[in-house]
């Protein structure tokens, strides 16, 4: 991403033009465009910006039952911060996160790679069987996995039954982050494929010719040429699975019904949040918490963005 | 075009200035639960040929068909039906409706449990100056004083659990017991010989249920809550009488005499078809229930009282139920307070509520109308299970309370109470575990915690 050097020099020769003469024209396409975009700063600002505003506003009052609305400062941002519960979902999320995220773009990606080396027969069936999952919605997965998780009739406990390895439980909880990944990584990993994949179509094969006249085999292509050049992508869906598993909420409320010893009413802030809103009524300490998930996520998408450009750069000032 | 985009344009910002306002007025409104002067009998003629229209929000299947016949008897009244969720979805929607000011129905469904939740910020109408303290006598006690817990009255009445026992008689004679169980100890001795020559469990306790849990602390004379209506809630879910009953269930859960599955699941559901669970402790709704779950088990079922915690007691508790009550915010309570008290006071719609929908009637003249205590129902080998859920009513304990924020002492249930069932622990010890927490939320929310 360096500018070149041409492109700089030849902007500073531009001759700087008296502004009068194209103001009319300009003006007139600046309006237009201004025009254009005003559907959507409309929405934007009412549907987003307002509530977030309105969010932060709540975020800083007390309700009580007993007493009504009263002013508090920060204090729910600073009950937030030593509450147990609300510390606990953010761990576990950040467990979550570093455990599965891994697996799940492990495997997009060896399914990216091996859709695109187009050794693997049938492979336009086969991207859309690794697709179809995440055309299921989340809730329905849920409900259709919570079913095979079953410990008396889900058909995984029987076979293991007949099979002689006694009753395993899904939902204990101290297995249940380990289905909830499960669940998460079976939805996913066709929808980071596809990233991938579209990525990989995009190499110029130039670089392929080159890499072959090189002797490189598959797997060198693969780790020095293909990786390099879908590094964008790859990030890309990194900080979607930030975004994604910090703000675990179907799955959890869903198997909340059949696994309600498990998963606690804290078991990740955006379920915590949601509970503190509709059942504790404690509707301005949710706004705190969604105000404190949503800054967190954007810390930890930084840092990892932060960190992937600083190695980036180091890379290039060593080749 | 440009007329259009103008149009659009202006919608749009029509839009955004209606959602400030919307943000902008959710205070709660504070005027409502006043008592005017008592309503003549020409203001409700005036209301009722006066063509209104009313919201009911109720999750209750075909209510349609009493509503129908009230607007037949009042042809200038037009209802609106609308089902916005059953149980913590209603509620939600309900309240997000009276904190907007705007939105709210005119007549909700509110289970008994509720009503302090809305009492508490004034949301309920005062029904006493309409006329409904003298609806008093039409129902059974213990469920008026569930809507009038002094002198006011917040809602009608619907339909009430009061439990009893349903049991697998084939397999409990297997086991060699003929009689169910009178008392718990009984109950207990009988849920080893089923266990032990069966391998059924007795029943099922439903880890989460808080409703089971609280209607047998409420059959063992135990008084968790209570509530004075303006700041002072008592908590008292450790109380002598509730480890009893807490250290019951855990001396049996321990040995493995009852299952502890989360009911309302489909492995339960499953579990009452297949023989897993020989019996179910549960309310007047349940035997309806039951008949549409294990439908091939018919036949094999009986009904019985609730065991006992004295030998020669008669005495019960009470399992959900629903009232319909009147929004302080409506612009029709006359009409608004004449439909819910026709649907659940008039003879021909509360007789359709309990034969046809089989909600289990807290009205006095339904519970004597032979059309509805002498049927026969072959799911229970032909035994008159109205009649016996009837006689079971009238032994309710009159005097149970709740306190206004009964979403917030279930979900801790789950969590606290919950969880120990699940590792099989003792759970007279985690109700301290719970007061403790309902007593930090009561303080932090500004009650005077008695």
């Amino acid at each position: 991403m360096t500018q070149s050097p041409a492109l700089s020099g030849e902007r500073a020769d531009f001759p700087v033009l008296p502004r009068r003469r194209t103001s009319s024209a300009k003006r007139k396409q600046h309006r237009a465009a201004y025009l254009f975009l005003l559907p959507f700063f409309v929405v934007f600002v009412t549907m987003l910006v307002v509530p977030l505003v309105y969010a932060g506003y709540l975020s800083l009052f007390e309700s009580k039952l007993i007493g009504g609305e009263t002013f508090a400062g920060f204090a729910n941002y600073a009950r937030a911060l030593t509450d147990p519960a609300f510390l606990g979902g953010l761990g576990r999320v950040g467990l979550f996160f570093v455990v599965q995220v891994p697996i799940m773009l492990g495997l997009a990606l060896f399914f990216a790679l091996a859709l695109d080396s187009a050794r693997a027969r049938g492979s336009k069936a086969i991207r859309l069987f690794i697709y179809m999952p995440y055309a299921v919605p989340a809730v329905v997965a849920t409900l259709m996995w919570g079913y095979l998780y079953g410990p008396d009739f889900g058909p995984i406990a029987q076979i293991a039954r007949a099979v002689g390895f006694g009753t395993p439980d899904f939902l204990s909880p101290g297995s249940i982050l380990g289905s909830m990944m499960n669940i998460v990584t079976w939805e996913f990993v066709g929808y980071n494929m596809i990233i991938m994949y579209a990525a990989l179509r995009s190499i110029p094969a130039e670089l392929y010719e080159a890499a072959e006249i090189d002797g490189a085999g598959q797997f060198r292509l693969a780790w020095s040429v293909k990786i390099p050049a879908i590094r964008p992508a790859i990030m890309l869906t990194v900080i979607f699975s930030i975004i994604g598993s910090f703000q675990l909420f179907a799955e959890p409320s869903l198997l909340n019904a059949i696994a309600p010893n498990a998963i606690t009413n804290s078991f990740t802030p955006n379920y915590y949040g949601y509970n503190l809103a509709f059942i504790n009524q404690e509707l301005n300490y949710a706004a705190a918490i969604a105000f404190l998930l949503g800054i967190v996520i954007a810390v930890v998408s930084y840092v990892v963005q932060l960190s992937e450009e600083r190695r980036e750069r180091r890379e290039m000032r060593l080749s | 075009m440009n007329k259009k985009a103008r149009r659009t344009a202006l919608a749009l910002i029509g839009g955004a200035v209606s959602i400030g306002l919307l943000l902008t007025g959710c205070s709660p409104s504070s005027d409502g639960g006043s008592a005017p002067g008592a309503v003549s009998q020409d203001d409700i003629d005036t209301a009722m040929t006066t063509p209104t229209k009313l919201t009911f929000w109720t999750w209750v299947p075909d209510i349609e068909n009493e509503v129908k016949l009230f607007e037949e008897k009042y042809p200038a009244i037009d209802v609106t039906v609308e089902n916005v969720g059953q149980g913590l979805p209603h509620y939600q929607k309900l309240r997000s409706a009276i904190e907007a000011g705007e939105g709210a129905p005119d007549v909700a469904q509110v289970e008994y449990q509720y009503i302090p939740s809305f009492v508490l910020n004034d949301s309920l109408l005062d029904l006493t100056s309409y006329g409904a303290d003298e609806l008093s006598a039409d129902y059974v006690d213990w469920a008026w004083n569930q809507v009038s817990p002094d002198a006011a009255v917040w809602a009608i009445p619907q339909d009430v659990g009061p439990m009893g026992h349903l049991y697998r008689e084939d397999i409990l004679a297997k086991a060699g017991i003929t009689e169910p169980p009178a008392t718990w100890d009984d109950y207990a001795t009988a849920a080893k010989a089923v266990k032990d020559s069966t391998g059924s469990y007795i029943s099922n306790l439903g880890a989460t249920q808080a409703g089971q849990m609280i209607g047998f602390f409420w059959q063992a004379g135990v008084k968790p809550f209570g509530y004075d209506g303006k700041e002072t809630v008592t908590i008292d879910v450790n109380s002598d009488g509730a480890k009893k009953v807490a250290s019951y269930w855990t001396s049996l859960i321990q040995q493995d005499l009852i299952s502890t599955d989360v009911d309302f699941q489909d492995q339960w559901y499953q579990g009452l078809a297949n023989g897993k669970y020989a019996g179910w402790l549960t309310a007047a709704w349940g035997p309806i229930f039951l008949q549409g779950t294990a439908e091939s088990t018919s036949g094999l079922w009986r009904a019985a009282t609730l065991p006992q915690w004295k030998k020669g007691e008669k005495v019960s508790g009470n399992w959900g139920g629903s009232s319909d009550a009147i929004l302080a915010s409506s612009k029709n309570p006359i009409a608004a307070y004449e439909l819910a008290k026709f649907i659940n006071n008039d003879h021909e719609s509360a007789m359709k509520l309990a034969t046809e929908q089989f909600l289990f009637p807290p009205q006095v003249s339904v519970l004597e109308d032979p059309a509805f205590v002498d049927q026969k129902s072959e799911f229970y080998g032909g035994q008159q299970v109205n009649s016996l859920f009837a006689d079971i009513s009238k032994t309710v304990d009159t005097d149970f309370q709740w306190v206004p924020f009964m979403d917030y002492v279930y979900s801790t249930y789950e969590e606290t109470i919950g969880s120990v069932i699940a590792d099989k622990g003792d759970l007279a010890a985690a109700l301290h575990a719970w007061q403790d927490q309902l007593v930090k939320y009561a303080k932090a929310q500004g009650f005077t915690v008695k």
